[in-house]
């Protein structure tokens, strides 16, 4: 039914809870939703399925994938991510430039974006955490910030090209296997991310996570290191972003309007997958299937020939209706905290007199 | 919604009718959840002027009744009659209409908006289209004249109330509809014992007005005291009603609970660990900005309570061992090493936990599961190797006696107070400490669960773990500690052997054999700097201070250091039963005296 991104291993022979975790984050939902749109596809264009188209529809699924599962790890941290658009132009331009068409100069340039993504996920989380500026604005801020940036270092135009090299991971695969075709290098990765990143929201670190997107305070008191561990679930959305700039690099070329948009493309896909906004639930899995849902949506606009103009007011519709669905289920936490007691001791911080 | 104009507020009630017909008579209410009948078949009669307490342990449904009757559940089958004509309430507002108010645990306020905001919210009062600002403060000032409440100024933001302050403004929000029925989900969950005296003030004077007041508490003082009939519910069944005259806080437990608990606090056990009796904790010389001079050392097997007013420092002391808010001064040793808790992670590590107040604020991630609350610490601190402590999990949770409906996959925020407390202590005990910090363990949790905290008490002591017991209720703390390290504004203001007498306690709490509060002002004490704005959103405009009974005592306690002149000290709640003795300016505090 779905393609092969979509489905990580199944945690090893616990069927019943993993079928709970999977209906606490809302995957039967989007589940369900996807397998009704992949079913109009097909009767629009029979042919999806055979290998070949479906593999260049994962090829082209697969950045956003990534980025959702950067996009999760922020929200279930119970902050946002705006920067991560900015951040895959950004370091789209800066491969073109620095690259220049030289081959040798790949992999030093990957290096380089990947210290890049590093250094604007730790501005974006120590900003957020220490500075205290609330994640939406800080964000908003990096993005404007890079934005604005590219556009001054490039003078308006992107220079430069990239090298063969760097265009295989978006544009490569493994060739002339039998039914698929081509197995795209974009989808291993996406793959390898995805059950990475399930693995991860198993280990210590991802039940931190979750708890600190949950209930900071609670999560606090019982020795988490709450700064820390939405730091780095920033620089793993940067990290992830800058994956993605690989591959939608190597995907589409070098445009001065690539990665428009992308963080809210990034963020309809994580909420359509059921990952509340605020923080504490949902599941990678429910994101991941989010995110091929959105560009299966987007293949079945293309096939009824529908202008590609009408994405972001699609994008707008889902994101209204995924979050008042959570809320009319009561999964919504942002109300619940805004009810919280007035002035209830525990509200202040710690150490700090009333008023 | 309408722009009705406000009920006048001070028409003073007509006479109550002959008590011989009840206000309101629910019969045979059945309310199921998803199939679970969580009431069978309520009967409940109010009558004018009168207060009916309404008891049982935790998921009773005595919250179930209360929003069936506040129009929040509609019940599946039943009749509700209110003054001899049937209602069926389908939203809160018709109720509010029908004149049943409820004033529920949780508050709904809003915390920028003035106080005469809150109380018209929705139904502000209009002149030419726009919202008639004195006119709702005038109303407001009527409603809470009318309590004698003068001392709440209704143009004050409620973010600077006290909470017992806002506790009365929801009051107040209730009584503008003109309500005949109030119904109070635990008012005093949140209140400081000094503070229930200004409740039980507006309940009496609701009684006189010919209100009909349900009331749902868990504190046997309080029920007997306001209570002139009570009924019982267990597991969904209404056990009886009964006059508050006809039965003792003994028996009263009996039937809440359907067995007798034969003794209310556990025995002592057999010390068995093997460091039992070594010291475990030692603080020497600990302050900080709000505490000062804090000693005490705790043994292996040995229960210690800590005593005092609220705001005495019992909760800062905790937080300063546990690393929330440090100690600046003195030293802190947890088996005779020393440890400098400067975060919850390094006092875990030291082998020092805390139970914290707040259950759902501070301890627990309500959206996950039992389990991954109960492992959340292992994960946190002891990341590696943790494993063998976290298959213990399961262990720990069982001789807890925590039974869900969901296994341990059920997420927290579906349990009663009761589990979710057993969830919180599951999660310390995982780590293994040596030495335990329980602050109000039992607080807001049904009987059963209560006795399962103690002998869990109990049972750690005897096993060599050091605890700390910090308590509001002075029956559990002296049933309880095997010493009492008694605290007043921040100090240590003696010892006392287990088993003392509350008056004992009390007397040394509030300082009343000399006067520590004399010669200390209270200069670090951050509560110091809100009789100020307090009184300054007060004062001048009401220009009567006296007025003031919903300040708390911890308040006026402070005026005296900050020296605003006497008269605008006299905010006693004179005259109403046990009073509080003003003049030494120790606030009153006379509950929880063991029923």
């Amino acid at each position: 039914m779905t393609s092969p991104t979509t489905a990580p291993p199944a945690p090893r022979g616990r069927v019943p809870g993993a079928l709970a975790a999977l209906g606490r984050g809302g995957a039967p939902t989007v589940a369900l939703l996807l397998a009704l749109i992949f079913a109009v596809i097909a009767t629009q264009n029979p042919s999806f399925f055979e290998g070949p188209p479906l593999m260049a529809f994962a090829k082209k699924a697969a950045p956003l994938v990534i980025l959702a599962i950067g996009q999760y790890l922020v929200i279930v941290s119970g902050e946002f991510d705006l920067s991560v658009g900015s951040l895959v132009g950004a370091q789209v331009v800066i491969a073109a430039r620095l690259i220049d068409g030289e081959e040798a100069m790949t992999l030093p340039v990957i290096g380089v974006m990947l210290a890049f993504g590093l250094l604007v996920g730790l501005v974006n989380g120590l900003v957020t955490t220490l500075l205290r500026v609330p994640s939406i604005i800080t964000t908003l801020g990096t993005m404007l910030i890079l934005f604005g940036a590219v556009r001054y270092w490039t003078g308006g135009a992107p220079t430069g090209a990239l090298s063969e090299a760097f265009r295989v991971p978006g544009r490569g695969g493994v060739e002339d296997l039998p039914f698929l075709g081509q197995l795209p290098w974009a989808l291993v990765i996406a793959a390898v991310i995805a059950v990475a990143g399930v693995l991860l929201m198993r280990s210590p670190y991802g039940r931190s996570l979750i708890a600190t997107g949950d209930n900071d305070v609670a999560a606090a008191f019982s020795g988490v290191r709450v700064w820390r561990v939405r730091t780095l679930a920033f620089v793993g959305s940067s990290l992830l972003a800058t994956v993605a700039a690989v591959l939608i690099g190597g995907y589409a070329g070098v445009t001065a309007q690539v990665g428009q948009g992308l963080e809210f493309t990034a963020i309809t896909a994580v909420v359509l997958g059921g990952v509340v906004l605020g923080g504490g639930r949902g599941t990678v899995v429910a994101a991941v299937l989010g995110a091929v849902t959105v560009e299966a949506l987007f293949t079945l606009f293309n096939q009824l020939y529908l202008p590609s103009t009408i994405q972001p007011t699609v994008q707008g519709v889902i994101i209204i209706a995924a979050v008042a669905y959570a809320a009319r289920r009561g999964d919504l936490r942002l109300p619940e905290r805004l009810r919280r007691r007035p002035d209830h001791p525990t509200e202040r911080p710690l150490g700090t007199s009333r008023r | 919604m309408t722009a009705s104009p406000p009920p006048g507020p001070a028409s003073p009630a007509p006479p109550p009718p002959a008590p011989a017909e009840p206000l309101l008579r629910m019969r045979g209410i059945t309310k199921s959840f998803l199939g679970v009948r969580v009431l069978h078949g309520i009967d409940l009669d109010l009558y004018p002027g009168e207060v009916h307490a309404l008891v049982g342990e935790n998921g009773a449904g005595k919250s179930t009744l209360m929003k069936v009757l506040a129009g929040v559940h509609r019940a599946d089958s039943g009749t509700v009659e209110l003054a001899g004509s049937r209602v069926s309430f389908e939203h809160p507002v018709q109720a509010q209409r029908a004149g049943v108010a409820t004033v529920f645990q949780e508050f709904n306020l809003l915390p920028e908006r003035t106080v005469a905001e809150n109380v018209f919210l929705g139904r502000e009062p209009r002149r030419r289209g726009l919202v008639d600002g004195r006119a709702m403060e005038r109303a407001t000032a009527a409603l809470l004249a009318d309590l004698d409440l003068e001392g709440i100024a209704p143009w004050t933001r409620v973010r600077s109330l006290s909470v017992a302050e806002q506790q009365i403004v929801e009051i107040v929000k209730a009584l503008s509809h003109d309500a005949r029925i109030i119904s109070m989900d635990e008012p005093t969950a949140a209140l400081a014992d000094h503070e229930v005296e200004v409740l039980y003030r507006i309940i009496g004077r609701l009684r006189e007005r010919g209100v009909a007041v349900l009331y749902v508490s868990h504190r046997m003082k309080e029920i007997f005291d306001l209570a002139a009939t009570i009924t019982v519910l267990k597991d969904g069944d209404l056990v009886e009603t009964v006059p508050a005259e006809g039965i003792g806080p003994a028996e009263l437990v009996r039937r809440m609970v359907g067995r007798p608990v034969s003794s209310v606090f556990p025995e002592r056990l057999e010390p068995r660990g093997d460091r039992v009796g070594e010291v475990r904790l030692s603080v020497r010389g600990g302050g900080n900005s709000q505490l000062d001079g804090i000693g005490f050392e705790v043994r292996g097997g040995e229960i210690l309570g800590l005593g005092g007013l609220q705001g005495s420092g019992r909760t800062e002391v905790a937080h300063a061992l546990f690393g929330i808010a440090r100690f600046t001064r003195g030293e802190v040793a947890v088996d005779g090493r020393r440890i400098d808790p400067r975060s919850p992670r390094r006092a875990v590590r030291a082998g020092l936990v805390l139970v914290t107040e707040d259950r759902k604020a501070q301890g627990l991630a309500l959206n996950q599961s039992v389990t991954a609350n109960g492992r959340l610490v292992l994960d946190a601190v002891l990341p590696f190797g943790s494993a063998r402590r976290v298959r213990r999990l399961p262990g720990i949770l069982s001789s807890l006696e925590l039974v869900t409906r969901g296994g341990n996959d059920q997420e927290v925020r579906y349990l009663s107070g009761g589990n979710q407390q057993k969830v919180v202590l599951a999660k310390w005990l995982a780590t293994e400490p040596g030495v335990i910090v329980l602050d109000e363990p039992t607080r807001g949790i049904d009987v059963g669960a209560k006795q399962a905290v103690y002998r869990l008490m109990r049972e750690l002591a005897a096993s060599g773990a050091a605890i700390v017991l910090i308590s509001s209720e002075l029956p559990e703390l002296i049933g309880m500690a095997d010493r009492l390290v008694v605290l007043a504004d921040g100090r240590i203001a003696g010892e006392l052997p287990g088993g003392s007498t509350e008056e004992a306690v009390m007397a040394m709490a509030t300082g009343s054999h000399g006067d520590p509060r004399a010669d200390a002002p209270a200069a670090g004490d951050p509560r110091a700097a809100a009789p100020l704005s307090g009184g300054a959103a007060a004062g001048p405009r009401s220009g009567d201070g006296a007025g003031r009974a919903a300040g708390p005592g911890r308040r006026p306690e402070n005026d005296l250091g900050s020296g605003p002149p006497p008269g605008a000290v006299r905010h006693t709640d004179s005259g109403s039963g046990p009073g509080p003795d003003s003049g030494g300016g120790s606030p009153a505090r006379h509950e929880e005296a063991a029923p």
